[in-house]
């Protein structure tokens, strides 16, 4: 009884409050943009008033120039990149997220391959790119690979961890149940595991990018990082602050995307409820 | 068919639910070996309610996951309706209900209690033996909450739906370890009723432990009592009180002179 009084005012509130949520969500973000617009505008009064050329810092406005007159090569160079990315996210997680539903159900593949998992991981990217590059040829390939190994580490430990939190008790009636290790993996434990996943998927959404810009770095003429080295040789702050921007609002759409989705799937955990 | 049922256990159908002989269960532990049920042994009439009582550590909950398969046996004999318990665990003869109501967060409070009926059909389990969802939320006092998700039911709803669940595929022996534990006396002392009431309608055999000496004589026709470190039978005496029990005889002498007897098979045991 309780409880259905409550969900039921619950619901009431939230239909009712609807504009009012807006408005708070207003006074919320607010600080947050005005402070941005501050500092846009101080950047913008200190680099005019002080006369500092172009090539050490350019202003806002200069950067805002870049996108409307060199926007087709800001255009050519995002979609290489955001394929790289969105190709490596699918393939690191995916790996990720097999090889943990592997480790939970073999004991002996999560002894033997965890620890050269851990490995992987720890040696920088910076490092295994150009090893890809000789190995994969200059194409989208070391790219993808780059952004797929970015991801793939903080999957699979939140995967593993995910597919373990369930419950002994729920294991238990699911014995009782005589339900098999299949039934157990599709009913419990990856829906339970999804919260975790999420969490590695947010992560991963921003890696993502930055793995298949360090891939560019080493070996491409197209893509953003390919744009970033060739802006920094050529003196073209403008460019390569409007390429930055470029990738981090790259960075920025695929974390929210992941919110979105993550909220519509988790519905039914408390505090998701949209 | 509640008044067959009540009839038939007054009368005493005659058969055995439950029974178990010499029973020995050990864990090996850190420490060595350690001997959690000493040879327990008791019977359990079909349609009947049996309590189990003891201090904490006397492998109550042992005995009760022996039953359903959950703890291996050591020594001595279970059979539910003749069968071994994972014969029966197979069958679908017994189900289990936890202090943890173990929902699925994500499962609407009809869908779970669908749960058994989607799993395990592997081992040719006959699933015609089974009630409708919908009636077990109504038999439970959940009637219009089937799409309400775990979160938005408070304890003893949550509680309801598990035990919703236990019944819907008509099981003969219902095995609840310290199923109300966690909640509230008030919401305890609703649950208990209503557990009698369903058990009258259903007809099902229970098995239920507790930590409460009031509630062990309010539920149970029969009460066993053990003792700790190992677990053995201290106690089973029968609980004569007038059916069907409600929740003002716990204030009459009778009751009071049941649970004080328990409590004095409480402390020999300790």
């Amino acid at each position: 009884m309780k409880a259905g009084q409550l969900a039921g005012r619950g619901a009431a509130a939230g239909t009712a409050a609807d504009p009012g949520r807006r408005a708070g969500n207003w006074r919320h973000r607010a600080p947050a943009i005005v402070a941005a617009v501050c500092l846009l505008l101080s950047w913008q009064i200190i680099v005019d008033g002080f006369g500092i050329p172009t090539y050490i810092a350019p202003s806002p406005v200069e950067v805002l120039q870049v996108f409307a007159k060199e926007g087709e090569i800001l255009w050519i160079n995002f979609w290489p990149t955001l394929m790289e990315a969105a190709a490596g996210f699918a393939l690191g997680n995916s790996i990720a997220v097999l090889l943990a539903v592997w480790f939970v159900h073999s004991q002996l593949a999560e002894r033997a391959f965890y620890p050269i998992a851990v490995f992987v991981n720890t040696i920088p990217i910076i490092a295994i790119a150009p090893i890809l590059v000789l190995m994969l040829g200059n194409g989208y390939a070391p790219k993808i690979v780059i952004a797929a190994l970015i991801c793939f580490f903080p999957t699979l430990v939140n995967m593993v961890r995910g597919l373990k939190s369930v419950s002994p008790q729920m294991l238990e009636l699911m014995r009782v149940l005589s339900a098999s290790d299949a039934e157990v993996l599709w009913k419990i434990r990856l829906q339970s595991s999804l919260p975790f996943l999420f969490a590695a998927l947010k992560i991963a959404s921003t890696t993502c990018v930055i793995g298949a810009i360090v891939g560019e770095w080493i070996g491409s003429n197209y893509g953003l990082g390919s744009l970033i080295i060739e802006a920094t040789y050529n003196f073209r702050a403008p460019l390569l602050y409007a390429t930055v921007i470029l990738g981090a609002g790259m960075a920025v759409a695929a974390f929210t995307a992941t919110t979105i989705i993550e909220r519509r799937v988790l519905k039914w955990k408390p505090g998701n409820v949209i | 068919m509640n008044d067959a049922t009540v009839a038939e256990v007054a009368s005493g159908s005659g058969i055995t639910a439950i029974s178990v002989d010499r029973l020995v269960v050990r864990f090996d532990g850190i420490g060595g070996t350690v001997t959690a049920l000493h040879k327990v042994g008791f019977e359990v009439p079909q349609g009947g309610f049996v309590t189990m009582l003891g201090p904490s550590g006397c492998g109550k909950s042992t005995l009760l996951r022996a039953i359903a398969d959950l703890v291996p046996v050591s020594d001595g004999e279970i059979h539910v309706f003749s069968r071994t318990p994972e014969e029966s665990r197979r069958a679908r003869d017994f189900a289990f209900v936890f202090q943890d109501s173990t929902l699925l967060p994500w499962r609407s409070a009809l869908d779970n209690v669908r749960l058994p009926l989607e799993v395990g059909r592997r081992g040719g389990v006959e699933l015609e033996r089974h009630a409708e969802p919908e009636e077990l939320l109504a038999l439970v006092g959940l009637e219009g909450r089937e799409s309400a998700l775990p979160h938005e039911l408070s304890g003893g709803m949550k509680q309801r739906v598990s035990i919703a669940r236990a019944l819907v595929q008509k099981p003969r022996v219902l095995l609840m370890d310290e199923p109300f534990g966690a909640l509230d006396e008030i919401t305890r002392d609703k649950l208990n009723e209503e557990l009698l009431r369903i058990w009258r309608e259903t007809g099902t055999t229970i098995m239920f432990v507790t930590h409460s000496v009031p509630e062990a004589a309010f539920l149970g026709q029969k009460c066993l009592v053990l003792s700790a470190q190992p677990g053995r039978v201290r106690g089973y005496p029968d609980i004569d009180l007038p059916e069907p029990r409600q929740l003002g005889i716990r204030d009459t002498l009778e009751f009071v002179q049941i649970t004080s007897h328990l409590r004095s098979l409480l402390e020999v045991a300790e």
